[in-house]
């Protein structure tokens, strides 16, 4: 059985229905990344798994312990769900060292003091943070600041971790290496981490789970990273995942023709049943997903190439408007760099057929 | 609109009815009940209500006597005339050290803060020695030198109250605009040289646009203290017969002798002055109205300075002698005449004693005005600070039903005229509501609540402010109750302003007249009231040698202060 479970969540703010029946379980130590745009009622939903915000309705479970259930009036007060927290603002207290930080969910348990310093300098040491125990978190920069939190959360908590956009406020670069480091410690660990976030990119990164919500606060798939890239079951969550190109397609007779403005292209490719009758379609790819091949009949000029070191980024015209395409490093040197003014041909791998938007049609 | 409710549910998800969120809002509401709310309504409900009817005939009375009609009008006068120049003289002086390149600036400014400290009744009773149109020493001296038959200065007049007055209140403007000038950034009058404005362009369309948010508060400030305020022109004004309000309000109480037709009658004139307040809010609401600039960023930043050229020098002399003539003159003159063996000896050292000083510590009376004093800032520091941090907590965190009310509750009081609350006070505490506390020191001490509430509640909601509510709920999920929270986390974050706050209520409530005067009992003189009875009783030089001797106290209380706020910094 699923390790955490949402249950018919609802929470409204006043007559703002954040979340209606709202169900979502997690598997023990694997890392769920629910991802969804800003101010979809991702946040709140952990608030409630926390305990800091009462749904108006639902159940939720974890290891089948029963946090809250509005049928059975069950709420159990915040701090005895022992789940470790994150926050976006690390929420690290200014006022207390970083030993003090980290060993609060301790003391709180009445814990004896040698076991709480042990399991203080072990836990600073997975977060690499043993040299600072002594430091004030206005001495530290945001990421070690963000590791106390870290640290604090895992000592809340071994089992259940929940981490809401915990890498937004640092830099670039400091975000890949936070992500392979609670990678890292979720692998030693054994943890099970609920990972928040606005941002796809971190959440293809981390999670072995994505379940992404629309902005209505509706999950709209669940699945491993390959089966969102690949497989994605809504043009939302295609389109929310990474840079798309979208192409409409017309039905003319029995087949269908890329309405590219000015002209129109038979399309070569197959289109498949489920979607077959619709009179206006729209194909979606990613940039990735097209190469150049001369032999292609649908034509194209390259407006302006950018090299990004690992791969090209073009700019190119298609017909009237204007579309991405990415070509690796490799496939560059093997096929050669399209110039920027050159025309060339367009082969589309991997489409994705979406009925056209209303006002498009 | 989240955050708004993210507390709220805190309470819900407690789980019990009776959290400790609805302890704390229904003891704000009750607390601010008592001590504010009872005693306006006491005042309200004796100036309109005569044996249990509703009339207009005690206010009407007091319109229509020519007294009370010609203290308004001074009270108006001496208001706006003090925010008026009170404001010119704060602006020019914070331009000054704020945004030129005059010499001496650090060491001028913390002495141009000064006479925000000084009581102003002292300050008066220094100007009263000095120009007093019959025996002042400045005016004998004149009259001596140059023959002349009669006083050329007399301070005992509207303008000399004015003049004191000013001196004691432009800081409030000062202040407020040299922190917002150096708080500004700088590009943006950068961006207007670079536009092509010169310089005096960029000060008249630029500086000074940006800076009038600041300017309005510190001269809304000037004008609620003049017209609220008691001391000056007491101490300058009586000998004459130039009433203001609050001074008369104390005039209708000493001379009825505590019955309580006179209580009655100050009740109504008390009522008078809060519309006088309240109308010159609302004025200076309309002319002053401006919208909020984002302009002042919260890092310090080295502004352009201005070079000044030929003008450094000169306009240096004119802040020397400024400083000269409000800071230093009545100060030594205060530490002079405390020294003079009997009123009206001339200034020399052979008449010098210590006499005063020592009798100030054999005296008892005076010896317990000092403790009066003492304890009384004390408590009224440590009480104030406690309910407005809990009535900041509620406002702030708990935000329940009524939040505004609360909020307006623990302000009222300080744009009450210290007088009025008195009268309050006394309606409400002496009997009539089956609570005696009069003559003791209590009912100063719950005016002083009421009064300076709103103090702690201030600085306590600007740290809540900071306090972001991510911190609180982290430590709830690391295993701690609200109750722990709160004792673990916000408390120690907010302790440095709950500190201030003590001590902003400490550092006025020390030298405090306005209130004490008309609640003080034969065991409960305060400092303030001892000078001034000292004073009315003619014993001039025992009144300075106190008055001395609560400077002193003074200004070294506030070096402790700067001392333990300088550590606090880091926090």
């Amino acid at each position: 059985m699923a390790y955490v479970r949402f249950e018919n969540i609802s929470v409204s703010y006043g007559d703002n229905q954040v979340l209606k029946n709202f169900s979502l379980s997690l598997e023990k130590n694997e890392i769920m990344c629910l991802v969804g745009p800003s101010g979809c009622g991702k946040t709140t939903l952990v608030r409630c798994l926390l305990g800091l915000t009462r749904p108006d309705e639902g159940e939720i479970y974890v290891d089948d312990r029963c946090l809250f259930s509005s049928k059975r009036r069950i709420n159990v007060p915040a701090e005895r769900r022992g789940i470790g927290i994150v926050f976006q603002d690390y929420a690290v207290w200014p006022h207390l060292t970083v030993k003090e930080n980290v060993a609060y969910p301790m003391r709180k348990k009445r814990m004896k003091k040698e076991d709480i310093d042990r399991r203080v300098r072990d836990v600073l040491k997975q977060v690499s943070m043993s040299e600072y125990i002594n430091h004030l978190p206005g001495q530290l920069s945001g990421g070690q600041q963000q590791r106390v939190a870290i640290a604090r959360a895992l000592m809340s908590s071994d089992d259940l971790i929940v981490m809401d956009e915990p890498i937004t406020n640092l830099d670039a670069k400091l975000r890949d290496q936070m992500l392979n480091e609670i990678r890292d410690i979720q692998r030693n660990l054994g943890t099970t981490i609920f990972y928040i976030t606005h941002d796809q990119k971190a959440a293809l990164h981390l999670g072995d789970q994505l379940a992404i919500m629309n902005e209505k606060g509706e999950l709209v798939q669940i699945g491993s990273d390959e089966d969102i890239i690949l497989r994605p079951k809504s043009r939302f969550i295609f389109e929310f995942i990474g840079v798309t190109n979208f192409i409409p397609l017309k039905r003319v007779d029995s087949g269908y023709k890329l309405d590219l403005g000015r002209e129109m292209i038979p399309w070569p490719e197959s289109v498949p049943e489920d979607v077959e009758q619709i009179k206006l379609l729209e194909m979606g790819t990613r940039p990735n997903d097209i190469t150049f091949d001369d032999a292609s009949p649908i034509r194209a000029k390259v407006k302006r190439a950018v090299f990004l070191g690992s791969e090209y980024d073009y700019f190119i015209e298609l017909g009237d408007r204007e579309i991405r395409v990415q070509q690796s490093t490799l496939d560059a040197a093997l096929v050669g760099v399209a110039k920027e003014g050159t025309e060339v041909g367009l082969r589309f791998l991997n489409p994705h057929y979406y009925e056209a938007k209303r006002r498009e049609a | 609109m989240i955050n708004l409710r993210r507390n709220k549910d805190l309470a819900a998800v407690e789980g019990r009815r009776i959290g400790l969120d609805s302890i704390m809002t229904v003891l704000a509401f009750v607390l601010l009940l008592v001590i504010v709310v009872i005693p306006i309504s006491m005042i309200i409900y004796n100036a309109f209500f005569f044996e249990g009817k509703f009339t207009f005939g005690l206010i009407v009375d007091q319109l229509t006597r020519s007294t009370t009609m010609s203290s308004m009008w001074n009270t108006v006068k001496i208001g706006g005339l003090v925010t008026l120049f009170g404001t010119i003289v704060g602006v020019f002086y914070a331009w000054l050290l704020g945004r030129s390149n005059i010499p001496g600036k650090k060491l001028m400014r913390s002495l141009f803060t000064i006479p925000y400290m000084f009581p102003p009744f002292l300050g008066a009773m220094a100007w009263d020695l000095l120009l007093n149109g019959r025996s002042g020493y400045l005016n004998r001296w004149l009259m001596q030198t140059f023959n002349l038959s009669s006083a050329p200065l007399n301070i005992n007049t509207v303008w000399g109250i004015v003049f004191v007055e000013i001196s004691y209140y432009f800081p409030f403007v000062f202040m407020q605009v040299v922190s917002a000038l150096e708080r500004m950034d700088p590009t943006l009058e950068e961006s207007a040289r670079i536009a092509g404005a010169k310089q005096g362009t960029v000060i008249r369309t630029i500086t000074l646009p940006l800076v009038v948010p600041a300017i309005s508060a510190g001269a809304l400030l000037i004008l609620i203290s003049s017209l609220a305020h008691f001391g000056v022109p007491a101490i300058l004004g009586f000998s004459q017969g130039i009433f203001t309000l609050p001074t008369r309000i104390f005039a209708v109480i000493s001379r009825s002798g505590g019955s309580f037709e006179g209580i009655r009658q100050a009740a109504a004139l008390s009522i008078l002055l809060v519309i006088v307040v309240a109308l010159a809010l609302l004025l200076q609401r309309k002319v002053l109205s401006s919208g909020g600039y984002d302009i002042i960023k919260g890092k310090s930043m080295r502004p352009t300075l201005i070079n000044l050229r030929g003008a450094r020098i000169p306009l240096f002399i004119v802040a020397l002698v400024t400083l000269v003539v409000i800071v230093i003159v009545p100060l030594v003159m205060i530490f002079l005449v405390g020294l003079v063996r009997a009123y009206g000896l001339p200034l020399r050292p052979e008449n010098f004693t210590l006499a005063n000083y020592a009798r100030i510590f054999t005296t008892s009376g005076t010896v317990d005005s000092i403790k009066n004093s003492l304890v009384l800032a004390i408590s009224a520091g440590v009480i104030s600070m406690v309910l407005g941090t809990l009535i900041a907590y509620v406002v702030q965190k708990i935000k329940p039903k009524g939040t505004g009310v609360l909020e307006i509750l623990s302000v009222l009081p300080y744009s009450i005229p210290g007088t009025v609350l008195a009268i309050g006070v006394i309606l409400a505490w002496s009997g009539s509501l089956r609570v005696n506390l009069y003559n003791t020191l209590w009912i100063i001490l719950v005016a002083y609540i009421a009064r300076y509430l709103s103090f702690s509640m201030k600085t306590s909601s600007a740290a809540l402010l900071q306090v972001h509510p991510s911190l609180e709920e982290a430590a709830r999920t690391c295993g701690a109750t609200h109750t722990e929270s709160l004792k673990d986390i916000t408390l120690p974050l907010i302790r440095p302003a709950m500190i201030s706050g003590f001590f902003l209520i400490f550092l006025p409530a020390m030298r405090e007249v306005t209130t004490s005067v008309l609640l003080y009992g034969p065991y409960t003189r305060t400092l303030g009231v001892q000078i001034y009875s000292l004073r009315d009783a003619g014993m001039m030089p025992q009144a300075a040698a106190l008055g001395s001797v609560a400077i002193v106290l003074i200004i070294v209380i506030n070096a402790i202060v700067n001392a333990i706020t300088a550590d606090r910094k880091g926090v």
